[in-house]
């Protein structure tokens, strides 16, 4: 951390096409600091926060993600997030770190078989996080999802585990955030959108909240995330 | 050498969207009554080595940590050596 300022690392892998957006989103907060890592290095740069982006890495061959995941920076991420570093992987970053095993589950194709661009309704299940404080639990945030294998699953027996440990943060909803059938976009189990690891300092979602960052683009809602993390690294 | 088949499918119990789209289809051809399609992937790799077992080793290490996800996938594989048969 550089005096107030908060760094994020954004890792970009070939095939990652949302970098960009991540880096322009993070410029309108004051307190952040975005740069780019690239998949071959073995530093991230004193980075608070590492942002694995969405897109299509190593053009989603075998499976989405699973290229990435032995990229030579994926030995330091994981040893930043073991050690207790905050890693917030978006879409196909969410799909990396489920390869990864740094999140539970696998994310497979959504069940229409269709790619689902479009705007999506959230509800915020957990408020006591780093990436959700600015949230409230029941809130509905609005934030646009944006791929092709968002169908996340678990075994059974994990499953309720991972509910019982209170890993969702997100869940798919319709505007009055009631989580149903009608309002899971890709028949994601139990319209889980984002969910957590047990240190909570891991999180991966499907949703874009860099997408929602200004109102000349569509919504504001994607703030809260970003600004959770660096109040979350300033105030601790 | 040895030539390698490995089988990935969807595992019992995860559903597959794709074999769900096949089977509704399949009625429009004429075939009913078909259930239990299951789309999975199917690759042919060469490997180098003189001794079986350590083949079979190496594959499925290959295979658990990235040519199928355990979490969703069941694998299988077959070992022949290279130059056997056609």
């Amino acid at each position: 951390m550089t005096a107030g300022r908060v760094r994020f690392g954004i890792v970009v892998f070939p095939g990652s096409n949302c970098e960009y957006d991540a880096h322009h989103a993070l410029k309108t907060f004051p307190q952040a600091e975005p740069f780019y890592l690239w998949h071959k290095d073995h530093d991230l740069k004193d980075a608070d926060c590492i942002i694995l982006p969405g897109g299509f890495s190593y053009g989603d061959y075998l499976r989405a993600g699973a290229v990435a995941r032995f990229s030579p920076i994926m030995q330091e991420v994981t040893a930043f997030a073991e050690g207790g570093g905050l890693v917030l992987g978006i879409c196909n970053g969410f799909q990396v770190l489920t390869e990864a095993h740094l999140l539970h589950g696998a994310l497979r194709r959504n069940r229409g078989l269709r790619f689902i661009c479009r705007p999506q309704y959230l509800r915020v299940e957990r408020s006591d996080t780093p990436f959700t404080r600015r949230l409230q639990v029941g809130q509905v945030i609005q934030c646009p999802i944006s791929h092709n294998e968002g169908n996340w699953t678990a075994g059974a027996d994990r499953l309720q585990e991972i509910e019982e440990q209170g890993l969702v943060v997100f869940r798919y909803c319709d505007a009055q955030g009631r989580v149903s059938e009608e309002s899971n976009p890709n028949g994601s189990v139990h319209n889980v959108a984002g969910i957590l690891n047990e240190s909570g300092n891991v999180l991966g979602m499907m949703p874009h909240p860099e997408r929602v960052c200004e109102e000349l683009i569509g919504g504001t809602d994607g703030r809260s995330i970003f600004q959770s993390i660096v109040d979350h690294i300033l105030e601790g | 050498m040895f030539k390698v088949s490995v089988y990935v499918t969807p595992k019992r119990g995860v559903a597959d969207p794709q074999g769900a789209v096949i089977e509704r289809a399949l009625p429009a051809l004429g075939h009913h009554g078909v259930t239990q399609v299951r789309v999975g992937r199917y690759l042919t790799l060469e490997v180098p080595g003189d001794d079986v077992a350590q083949v079979r080793e190496a594959v499925d290490d290959m295979c658990r940590k990235l040519l199928a996800n355990p979490i969703i996938e069941d694998y299988w594989f077959e070992v022949t050596p290279a130059g056997e048969g056609a």
